[in-house]
């Protein structure tokens, strides 16, 4: 200390504080800063469990297998970070990802659009619900909760009318839609698609989006404390909107990862998409009250799922233990969130 | 009482112009009468309390002067130029700086963060411009060099979360937030109200430090003891009007309160006493 901190000695209680620090508070200290490191060491936990169980598991074929059945979610989970960060929550994203697929297929199936500007179209329509989604949000002024559970209802009812309850089979489908199905050869055996390399290279903007630019800070921002955000000069609502409008987006850009999984655009798949992307998020460590998470945070609360998903189907066991899990560790994540919270604030 | 005293703040006293003035001053909303004609002038390098009982019109007035609420009529004048705020985003960008009572930063954010939110620096070059990379270690280092300035020598980590600080220490990141920012006028609208009385003294001494830089402070306040410590003049706010300006040399606490309640009534010709020094 200097002699110019030492004349304004009332300002040392920063220090007492630092040196209160119990052990425990260290550890809510490292998992505050790294919100992905609980997940992590649960993946981790989780992998050595199955390979141990079944030596069928850890073969380099069926690690590539779950990266492509993670990435539909994994993607989902992306846009539902970016509004969960918000403290939102969006139960329309699954159908807004079927209702892009569908207008995808449709469009160049049915209406003789070239495949990249049906593709194109399609992820616009997802944009647009989202956009959808996020004007009830600011202007309506209702719970985003609340504002979903009816646009899923609307989302879903409209692809069912549009699709006339038909799917768009493989042959049918343009060639630059089932691009994202193509498999990619890794050294070492693994396989994976372009559509993992898609997922993979949205979750790399996105970090450094969130992380680096102006609007990053202003979405944790708006999370953490809409007021104080306010106060701070930014325009809340019109940032709530372009995560709305951004999530819908990437929820179009699922439907092209979709169809590359499937194979085909269906209006009756991915019916707990949504759920299961909260869970990937949950899992992943973001704070369902906002303003805390990370996205890598959200691929590895995909990845679980994934894991023990692939796991229990290897090892020949009973997918009800999938849901028991999965159901446990969203009780675990969310408690333990509220535990680092309660200690920080 | 009149609003005939408006035509010259400082009166004979002085002729150094405010550097905030606020002249007839009126806002109503539907029948209730905030602002009834209020006067206001801040001069340059002074800390003036506003003081006044609920419903007086300090917080609407304070809210006209930061922007946050548009006057029905009435002029304003920063530096002698006439101007009127829509919103508060206008009168920041003319360097006027407002600290709220509520402890406005976002706790899950760093110090640095919340010093520039809102006004995030990017990095030169095309890192900045084509990615739109913000300039972090730079507003780290300009929060440090800001938080030294101010004598807050024991916040060191500018990427420690705010949510680790104490009350009296994030109030201190709103007071570096505003006077790195607020290049005429810093309003601190109860700045106090929230903190105990060792983080209260920490905040005093902020105000105190940023007069030493030659800073004009607005502080609104109910605590006399904190008015009368760190305030060179005390502008009383009564009825939606100024009742008086005095100097808390000149006058008692007691005379004060009376001055606030109407018990004690003030001359008009000694309402705009001028700067003091």
């Amino acid at each position: 200390m200097t002699d110019a901190t030492a004349t304004t000695a009332g300002y040392d209680a920063a220090e007492e504080f630092l040196d209160r620090q119990s052990p425990i508070q260290r550890l809510q200290g490292i998992l505050h800063a790294y919100p992905w490191l609980s997940p992590a060491v649960v993946l981790v936990i989780a992998l050595i469990i199955f390979s141990s169980i079944t030596s069928l598991f850890a073969q380099p074929g069926n690690l590539g297998t779950i990266t492509q059945q993670t990435a539909v979610t994994a993607t989902l989970a992306l846009g539902q970070t970016l509004i969960i960060l918000t403290a939102g929550i969006d139960l329309s994203c699954g159908a807004v990802m079927v209702f892009s697929s569908m207008v995808m297929a449709k469009m160049a199936f049915d209406q003789g659009v070239a495949g990249l500007p049906a593709l194109f179209l399609g992820i616009v329509v997802g944009g647009l619900a989202g956009l959808i989604n996020g004007l009830l949000v600011t202007r309506v002024n209702l719970p985003p909760f609340i504002v979903t559970l009816g646009t899923l209802g609307i989302f879903t009812s409209l692809t069912l009318l549009y699709a006339t309850g038909r799917t768009v089979r493989n042959r049918e489908l343009a060639d630059e839609l089932k691009w994202l199905g193509k498999p990619v050869l890794l050294p070492g055996g693994f396989t994976i698609t372009y559509g993992v390399l898609v997922m993979i290279a949205l979750y790399l903007i996105f970090a450094y989006v969130l992380r680096y630019t102006a609007w990053g800070t202003h979405v944790y921002a708006v999370g953490d404390d809409p007021d104080a955000a306010r106060l701070a000069g930014i325009q809340v609502n019109r940032v709530l909107l372009s995560v709305y409008a951004t999530a819908g987006v990437i929820f179009g850009i699922a439907g092209w990862v979709l169809i590359g999984r499937v194979n085909a655009a269906s209006p009756n798949s991915g019916i707990d998409a949504n759920l299961d992307s909260i869970t990937a998020v949950v899992i992943g460590g973001t704070s369902l009250f906002g303003g805390r998470g990370r996205v890598f945070g959200s691929l590895i609360g995909a990845l679980i799922v994934g894991v023990v998903d692939n796991g229990l189907s290897v090892a020949g066991l009973d997918e009800a233990y999938k849901r028991l899990a999965i159901g446990t560790l969203i009780i675990v994540a969310v408690t333990a969130d509220q535990w680092i919270r309660r200690a920080r604030a | 009482m009149t609003e005939t005293t408006t035509t010259k703040s400082g009166g004979g006293t002085s002729t150094v112009q405010p550097v905030l003035e606020g002249r007839g001053l009126v806002k109503t909303y539907g029948r209730v009468v905030a602002l009834d004609g209020a006067d206001f002038a801040l001069y340059p390098g002074e800390v003036l309390a506003v003081i006044g009982d609920n419903g007086a019109g300090k917080s609407t007035l304070i809210k006209a002067l930061s922007g946050a609420e548009i006057p029905d009529t009435g002029d304003m004048f920063l530096d002698g130029q006439q101007v009127s705020f829509k919103r508060p985003n206008e009168a920041r960008a003319m360097g006027i700086e407002t600290v709220y009572q509520t402890l406005a930063v976002a706790p899950a954010l760093d110090i640095a963060t919340n010093m520039y939110l809102g006004r995030e620096v990017r990095k030169p070059g095309p890192l900045g411009s084509v990615f739109r990379m913000l300039d972090g270690a730079g507003m780290r280092k300009a929060a440090k060099a800001q938080m030294t300035e101010l004598g807050i020598g024991t916040l060191q980590n500018m990427a420690q979360a705010v949510e680790t600080l104490s009350g009296g220490q994030r109030q201190a990141v709103s007071v570096a937030r505003a006077a790195a920012f607020g290049s005429r006028v810093i309003i601190l609208d109860e700045p106090t109200a929230a903190l105990g009385v060792r983080e209260s003294a920490q905040v005093l001494r902020l105000i105190q430090n940023l007069r030493e830089r030659g800073m004009p402070v607005i502080l609104i306040s109910h605590n006399m003891p904190q008015v009368f410590e760190v305030a060179d003049r005390i502008h009383v706010q009564r009825l939606g009007k100024r009742a008086a300006v005095i100097t808390p040399q000149s006058v008692s606490i007691t005379d004060v309160v009376a001055i606030m309640t109407g018990a004690l009534q003030v001359p008009a010709e000694d309402q705009t006493l001028g700067p003091v020094r």
